[in-house]
């Protein structure tokens, strides 16, 4: 039978405020246990929550980014349940009337092609503690650092149809709130987590299966590994004449499979109910329309006009606008050379290599992008030729020297074009090759094209690669022609 | 100077007739003379309080004394002090003290009003006789064999038995008007969000409002004054000016029109507190006032509305206490779960497990709608009945409490306890302000007039009381208690 799979994701986005959605307490990553938790975060007893402004308005411009509604009066709600790490005994979320409606985020799949995955709705809410169950002789340790962490949770439609579906997604969920500046996105440190909702159905079949909810993944790859794993499993349970039931499935990445936490009779029965602490969110047009006014511009529209106004392929358009660092290294760099096509050429060939081998991202860059830029300048002009381009660009990556002129003074790998040296490299290369000579000589004139290749080799080792090869080619021709 | 009111005091000290630290240590002596038999005190500051008294003492010899400066009170155990045990009248915190002040707890230090100490209460603020604490019931200093009231029954006895001129309460569905009422006190609940609940323990969020009980309206309005105003860490704080709360208490009444709402007069009603209500009223009416029937067509939906909604708050408030980070844990648990269900089994009393079965109840899957959604709807019409009622009128008058005190053990089934609260519960609903005023007695147990007003009409309020205290002398009534032990 031809099955289809079904896929919803909650990406939970870590929001990038100074301070806790309820406190004052710092947001920031790694501190000593506890020692980023105040009497709020704590849940002392008298304490009372206020609002973030920073997180609504984080929230607000994720809406607009997907094109969502954004409802004039949100609430938050009381999630109530008891664990070790959640201090209040229960999240303060919101399931009513959330502060984004309705929105939708494109994704790009591997063909260049794209779709559209509908958001429901997205939501702000606390993050709780974290349980530590090593090191304490049976007994579990709690850091609170965490508790109150804002975080927005982000819940998608079910309108992916594959394990790369759900990973486009969660990719242009990443990219959007990185070109916000709402989240770092750092998915290591957990600032952005997803449970992915999975079912399948017979192909061409209406109902939704019964899904598992697969808790806490981590990573891109992970989502599609969760993914297909669980997709397997439930096609291969429907097909030996299982059903699948309805449950919290937990991702093992070093097993590589998913495994029950609890079915739907054990789940919690959260009892929300709007907090009484917390006035209803109302947010005024005039405010609204200020955060629209100032958002940056979106993936999407990067993308867009990448295409459209520099004239980049689909694919180079999509790589150069995944990240916000990206395309503003790329547009950079265009902007100092002046050539779209070579700036993103050089992007993505050449430092996006450089930074893959040693495992940096765009913002660690040791060659910035207007060095870069101006070393395409000096290609673009003639003044390098592309080999001694690249060891330009190796220099300027080590640290050797502040700029492309620079280099290519020390490393004098100025472009040759003077016709008289040029011409004298040749003229001393054809006299210590009497032999390739020879051979040049007596071959057909249309088997002489590929020999000439030695020629100019040979010109070029003599210029110590700074001869321009088009003018050495040309002239070699010459020359030899006239010895036939 | 046990019998005097905050107002005679401040003038005492301004006087110099006697120091702040000589009250502090007169009153002190009373409460370790008294209060064995009162237990109306769960904590005595006495060290803390005398340093406090002597910074006093020593501005006002600099000449920086404000109105409040020196007068020493207590603050009910439901309000955090800094490094001093808030109970909340509760096993669960019995070994729990704040590391900080609750807001009105800073206001009312920063005026330089000297805590004498935390006194008793029900348990989370639950109950309307004060038998629910883990301290132990305390006394009516009237007539030993009644109940205070609750759930501030604490505060109002120690004003009524001369310990402290004046108390700070909360008043969730009565807890101040009613003990007040029981105790032959003034005690004034404010317009929800007046005063900041921040380092207040919750009971029920949407319902709670600290504020003062003490001997008379003039020195509610001055407290009211001192603990006013906006908290920006209480996001249900409102932001408004605070008006000086005194200046219009001599304004006279002629032309107020009161209104009388004929369900607050009706069966269950105690015939002497009846009788003492429209005595009173004849009393505003000699003062130039105008008197209108008026309804609530709601109010007997009150009661059930605030069961659903106080309860299911306090099931989610009540939460944290869960025997990880502070408070009561049990010995030995064998598991998270065993941990849980013993600290908070041991920890709570049975009021406390009541409510929060009830209000766990109330807010599961499939009741949520038929429970918390329609208590809210009622909430509305409650509150509408009140603005309606005060379009007509300018504040509303009947008993505070449908009866006297009653006899300490005498409630002993929940739900005729909870109807105790039948004139106070839909004040807190609608979040207008009440004020609790003596108006006679029945036998040896005093009665309350409670006046109500529309939002923020606190002055009003304490103007319309202040003039009744002027005409009658019910509120300078003292127990033989507070006198036969001087």
């Amino acid at each position: 039978m031809q099955w289809e799979t079904v896929i919803g994701l909650e990406v939970h986005v870590q929001l990038a405020t100074r301070s806790k959605i309820f406190s004052g307490a710092s947001t920031a990553f790694g501190a000593e246990p506890n020692s980023q938790a105040c009497a709020v975060d704590l849940g002392l007893p008298g304490v009372l929550p206020v609002l973030n402004e920073q997180a609504v308005a984080m929230a607000v411009q994720f809406g607009l980014g997907i094109h969502a509604e954004i409802p004039e009066v949100s609430v938050f709600d009381r999630k109530n349940y008891f664990y070790p790490d959640l201090p209040k005994g229960y999240q303060t979320s919101q399931m009513y009337q959330p502060i984004v409606g309705p929105g939708e985020v494109e994704i790009t799949l591997d063909e260049g092609a794209t779709k559209r995955i509908r958001v429901h709705h997205a939501h702000l809410e606390e993050d709780a503690g974290k349980s530590l169950h090593e090191d304490f002789h049976g007994m579990t340790g709690i850091d609170l650092n965490r508790a109150g962490t804002p975080l927005l949770e982000i819940v998608s439609e079910p309108d992916m149809r594959s394990a790369k579906e759900a990973a486009a997604y969660l990719k242009a969920i990443h990219s959007i709130v990185t070109y916000l500046g709402i989240s770092d996105g750092n998915m290591a440190e957990g600032s952005m987590r997803c449970d992915v909702n999975v079912s399948v159905r017979p192909a061409g079949q209406e109902a939704f299966g019964t899904r598992a909810e697969i808790k806490n993944v981590n990573s891109f790859r992970f989502v599609e590994r969760a993914i297909e794993f669980e997709v397997e499993r439930q096609i291969e349970l429907i097909e030996d004449g299982g059903e699948v039931v309805q449950e919290t499935r937990l991702f093992d990445p070093e097993a590589d499979e998913t495994r029950s936490m609890r079915t739907k009779e054990e789940a919690n029965d959260y009892r929300y109910f709007p907090c009484p602490d917390l006035l209803p969110v109302v947010l005024d047009q005039a405010y609204v329309d200020h955060l629209r006014d100032t958002l940056p511009e979106l993936p999407a529209d990067k993308r867009a006009r990448f295409e459209n106004e520099f004239g980049l392929s689909a694919y180079d358009a999509g790589v150069l606008s995944a990240s916000r660092a990206m395309a503003e290294y790329f547009e950079r760099v265009k902007e100092v050379c002046g050539d779209a096509k070579q700036a993103a050429n050089w992007v993505q060939g050449e430092l996006s290599g450089a930074l893959n081998r040693e495992g940096l991202t765009i913002a660690d860059s040791p060659v910035s992008a207007d060095r870069l830029g101006e070393l395409i300048v000096r290609v673009l002009d003639d003044t390098i030729n592309g080999k001694a381009a690249k060891q330009v660009f190796q220099a300027l990556w080590h640290g050797e020297g502040d700029s492309a002129d620079a280099i290519i003074e020390a490393k004098g790998l100025k472009q040759v074009t003077d016709t008289g040296a040029i011409e004298s490299m040749i003229d001393q290369v054809i006299e210590d090759s009497p032999v390739q000579v020879a051979q040049y000589r007596d071959a057909e004139p249309e088997k002489r094209g590929k020999m000439i290749g030695y020629f100019v080799g040979q010109v070029m080792k003599a210029s110590r690669g700074t001869a321009n090869p088009q003018q050495v080619n040309a002239m070699l021709k010459d020359k030899l022609d006239a010895l036939c | 100077m046990h019998d005097k009111t905050l107002t005679e005091l401040a003038a005492g000290l301004r006087a110099g007739e006697f120091s702040s630290r000589e009250l502090t240590q007169d009153l002190l002596g009373r409460i370790d003379r008294l209060d064995g038999r009162l237990n109306s005190f769960i904590t005595v500051t006495a060290d803390q309080a005398l340093a406090t008294a002597d910074q006093a003492d020593a501005t006002r010899a600099a000449g920086e004394a404000g109105p409040l400066t020196g007068l020493p009170l207590a603050l009910k155990d439901i309000f955090c002090t800094r490094d001093v045990k808030t109970s909340c009248g509760s096993r669960m915190l019995d070994n729990f003290a704040a590391p900080y002040d609750a807001g009105i707890v800073e206001r009312l230090a920063n005026a330089g009003t000297v805590s004498l100490g935390k006194t008793n209460m029900d348990e989370f603020a639950m109950g309307s006789s004060n038998e629910n604490s883990f301290y132990g019931p305390v006394k009516n200093p009237w007539d030993f064999d009644a109940v205070p009231g609750g759930s501030s029954g604490g505060s109002a006895a120690a004003v009524a038995a001369g310990l402290v001129p004046a108390a700070m309460g909360t008043d969730t569905g009565g807890s101040i008007r009613q003990p007040a009422a029981f105790c032959g006190i003034t005690g004034l609940k404010p317009t929800y969000g007046r005063v900041s609940r921040y380092g207040m323990i919750a009971y029920a969020s949407s319902l709670d409002q600290a504020g003062p009980m003490a001997r008379s309206a003039e020195d509610c309005a001055h407290l009211l004054g001192a603990v006013a105003g906006h908290d920006v860490r209480d996001s249900t704080c409102v932001a408004r000016g605070v008006p000086d709360y005194a200046a219009d208490l001599d304004a006279p009444l002629s032309g107020l029109k009161i209104g009388l709402p004929t369900e607050y007069f009706g069966d269950g009603l105690d015939p002497a507190v009846a009788s003492a209500v429209r005595e009173a009223i004849k009393v505003y009416e000699s003062l130039g006032a105008t008197v209108m029937d008026v309804s609530l067509p709601h109010t007997h939906y009150a009661i059930p509305a605030y069961y659903v909604i106080a309860p299911a708050e306090a099931s989610s408030n009540l939460s944290r206490y869960d025997g990880v980070r502070f408070g009561h844990r049990c010995e030995d648990p064998t598991d998270l779960v065993d941990l849980y269900k013993r600290s908070r089994a041991e920890g709570f009393g049975e009021e406390v497990k009541r409510r929060i079965l009830i209000g766990t109840h109330t807010l599961s899957e499939g009741f949520f709608d038929a429970y918390y959604k329609k208590a809210q709807q009622v909430r509305r019409l409650i509150r509408q009945d009140f603005l309606d009622a005060f379009d007509e009128v300018d504040v509303l008058m009947g008993p505070a409490s449908p009866t006297p005190a009653f006899d300490l053990g005498a409630n002993k089934d929940p739900v005729s306890m909870y109807l105790q609260d039948i004139y106070t519960i839909a004040v807190n609903l609608a979040g207008i302000p009440g004020i609790s005023v003596p108006a006679g007695f029945s036998g040896n147990r005093p009665i309350g007039l409670q006046i109500l007003g529309t939002h923020f009409a606190e002055a009003r309020l304490l103007n319309v009381a202040h003039q009744f205290q002027q005409a009658t002398d019910w509120h300078l009534r003292r127990p033989a208690f507070a006198e036969e032990s001087a």
